[in-house]
């Protein structure tokens, strides 16, 4: 006490010192809290668009039957991009519109059918007759596709696939090309990486951050999150970083390579979200009929792309009824336990 | 007669797959011939659709493979990598079905395009899982109905490999699976079982001769020597497929 008393400004100085250290440590503590507030990435699906979306680039909006984004697709209808080139495994509907409205100029693709109906007509009147524009096509088979994503995702100069030989693929698409085993006998087919300049890409939940949690047909969700450029996912609902991080086994898609996060319910809609709502299996049917007809295609693009404003008011025309109609019902899973390690 | 021609070509398929353990399942009719044989004579058979889902047990018909009553309930749903690279190229899938829009007489497929590639005539969805899956699966049946221009002496596009060129050509070429085993048509019945892996005639729907099938088949036909007559589909098969399978007729 002596020493202190006989020091006091030494003392104070000392203080002030240790003050001001703890301050800004706690200072710095807020920073980040505010930093990781700062990270949240939502944005509307026209912002994300608008920032995401260039004429020319290359656009994966994938989810295999289940979680494809229509939303995505409808807004880049509605700002007018051009010359895209379009990749999915199965373009499905959704391309089917975007190609009738004339934003394709190639697609990539595995199958190009509407899964459990028929042909795709519009992108049947673009490869055949070149209407609304001619479509350049780069084909693979599902395998191949999958391989693609996963080469791009990993950064491998190509991926090898059991696939392909004896086949007429290889004349098709000289992309698919073949290379001796280094191991062994004979010769393998090799696909090469595909990095899409930009993925949409629908879920159940994410946090503002980005971690995306999916359950159900997990599809290539994950790989091509991986592989592509910049990564929008749109989710049916944002959840606390809380609720992720008590069932990190269910986060497909890691914050660390998302851009984006829109939240659009019913966003996938006519297609689904596994436990949210069914697949609109009597659109599937209609667009089956209508999309034969090219006036009946353009007229359904006037009315329910041009016309609406957003995802909102989309649903809003759709109506409750039909929207009640695709109700998913209820199985909920047991809950695990991952425990607590403290 | 009391059945449709889908109905013959489900129970056919049904029966073909009596016995099976891991089953590759495509949609419409193979959809519907792979529940029925799940639910009349082999509850042990596990559907795997390319979907992502392993030993599915849907509780309604789905129009898609894709569809979300193949997930609840289903044992294990993968991603498609997964199933593309694990199940099926890793061997364990036992039988798939296949369909397409022209085959030959060594039961190759087409289902890419009719026309030149360039400028196709009719595009068709392409190879699909159909390549992989008629290359890695242990064996195939196809299920196709029987027209002079589904059955051709050449095809448009060579999409999923049968045998080949015939003789041990699939052998050769190192494929892992044995290829095409069945044909099942609306109005007949044919297998590979020679040396030359041609296509041959055994069984033909009632009504139909082999001189009815020849006039629909682009090449010189072989035709067993004991030429089978189809048996219609049972009681027990027909009210799986019109009570449960496929109450509102979608695929009779």
């Amino acid at each position: 006490m002596k020493f202190i008393k006989s020091c006091p400004q030494f003392i104070e100085k000392v203080l002030n010192v240790l003050k001001f250290t703890i301050k800004k440590y706690v200072y710095m503590e807020a920073i980040q809290d505010i930093m990781a507030t700062n990270n949240n990435k939502i944005i509307t699906m026209k912002e994300a668009v608008e920032q995401y979306v260039h004429d020319g680039d290359s656009v994966a909006i994938e989810g295999f039957t289940a979680f494809i984004s229509f939303a995505a697709a409808h807004e880049i209808i509605r700002q007018k991009r051009q010359e895209l080139t379009l990749i999915r495994m199965t373009p499905d509907l959704i391309y089917d519109q975007m190609v009738a409205a004339g934003c394709a100029k190639k697609m990539v693709f595995s199958y190009l059918g509407n899964p459990g109906v028929g042909s795709l007509y519009a992108i049947r009147r673009a490869v055949e007759k070149g209407i609304p524009k001619p479509l350049e096509v780069e084909e693979y088979s599902h395998f191949g596709m999958v391989g693609r994503y996963i080469a791009g995702g990993s950064k491998l100069p190509f991926f090898p696939l059991q696939s392909y030989k004896g086949t007429d693929l290889p004349k098709a698409n000289p992309l698919i090309k073949t290379v001796k085993n280094p191991y062994g006998d004979g010769e393998i087919a090799v696909v090469p990486p595909i990095n899409p300049d930009v993925a949409f890409l629908h879920a159940q939940r994410a946090d503002a951050q980005g971690n995306v949690q999916i359950w159900g047909l997990l599809g290539m969700q994950k790989e091509v999150a991986f592989a592509s450029k910049k990564v929008v996912v749109i989710v049916e609902e944002i959840v606390d970083e809380e609720i992720i991080r008590r069932d990190p086994n269910r986060t497909l898609i890691p914050s660390i390579v998302v851009d984006a996060v829109v939240v659009e319910p019913y966003g996938a809609h006519p297609s689904y979200v596994q436990g949210y709502y069914d697949r609109d299996n009597a659109f599937y049917l209609d667009w089956g009929k209508r999309s034969r007809d090219l006036e009946a295609t353009e007229a359904w693009l006037d009315e329910w792309v041009y016309s609406v404003a957003d995802r909102k008011a989309y649903l809003a025309k759709l109506g409750k009824e039909r929207i009640d109609s695709l109700d998913a019902g209820e199985m909920m899973a047991e809950a695990v336990n991952y425990g607590r390690y403290e | 007669m009391d059945y449709t021609p889908s109905e013959l070509m489900i129970v056919n398929a049904s029966r073909a797959l009596r016995g099976s353990r891991v089953v590759f399942v495509g949609v419409g009719l193979p959809n519907i011939a792979c529940n029925l044989a799940r639910r009349d004579h082999t509850p042990s058979i596990e559907l795997v659709y390319e979907s992502g889902v392993f030993g599915a047990q849907p509780a309604r018909l789905p129009l898609s493979i894709g569809d979300p009553t193949l997930v609840s309930r289903a044992s294990s749903v993968t991603s498609i990598s997964d199933l593309f690279m694990l199940y099926l190229q890793g061997g364990l899938v036992d039988v798939a079905l296949l369909g397409g829009a022209q085959i030959d007489k060594y039961g190759n497929l087409n289902s890419t395009l009719i026309g030149d590639y360039a400028h196709p005539k009719i595009r068709l969805p392409g190879s699909g899982g159909a390549c992989e899956i008629a290359i890695n699966a242990k064996r195939f049946l196809v299920i196709m109905r029987l027209k002079r221009r589904a059955f051709v002496e050449n095809l448009d596009f060579l999409t999923s490999p049968g045998h080949l060129d015939g003789g041990n050509a699939r052998e050769k070429m190192g494929y892992p699976g044995a290829g095409p085993q069945l044909v099942i048509t609306d109005r007949a019945l044919f297998n590979f079982d020679n040396d030359d892996h041609e296509m041959t005639l055994i069984e033909v729907a009632a009504g139909e001769t082999a001189d009815s099938i020849r006039a629909d088949v682009s090449w010189p036909l072989r035709v067993a020597d004991h030429l089978k007559v189809m048996e219609g589909p049972t009681a027990v098969e027909s009210a799986i497929i019109r009570e449960q399978l496929d109450p509102d007729g979608l695929y009779r």
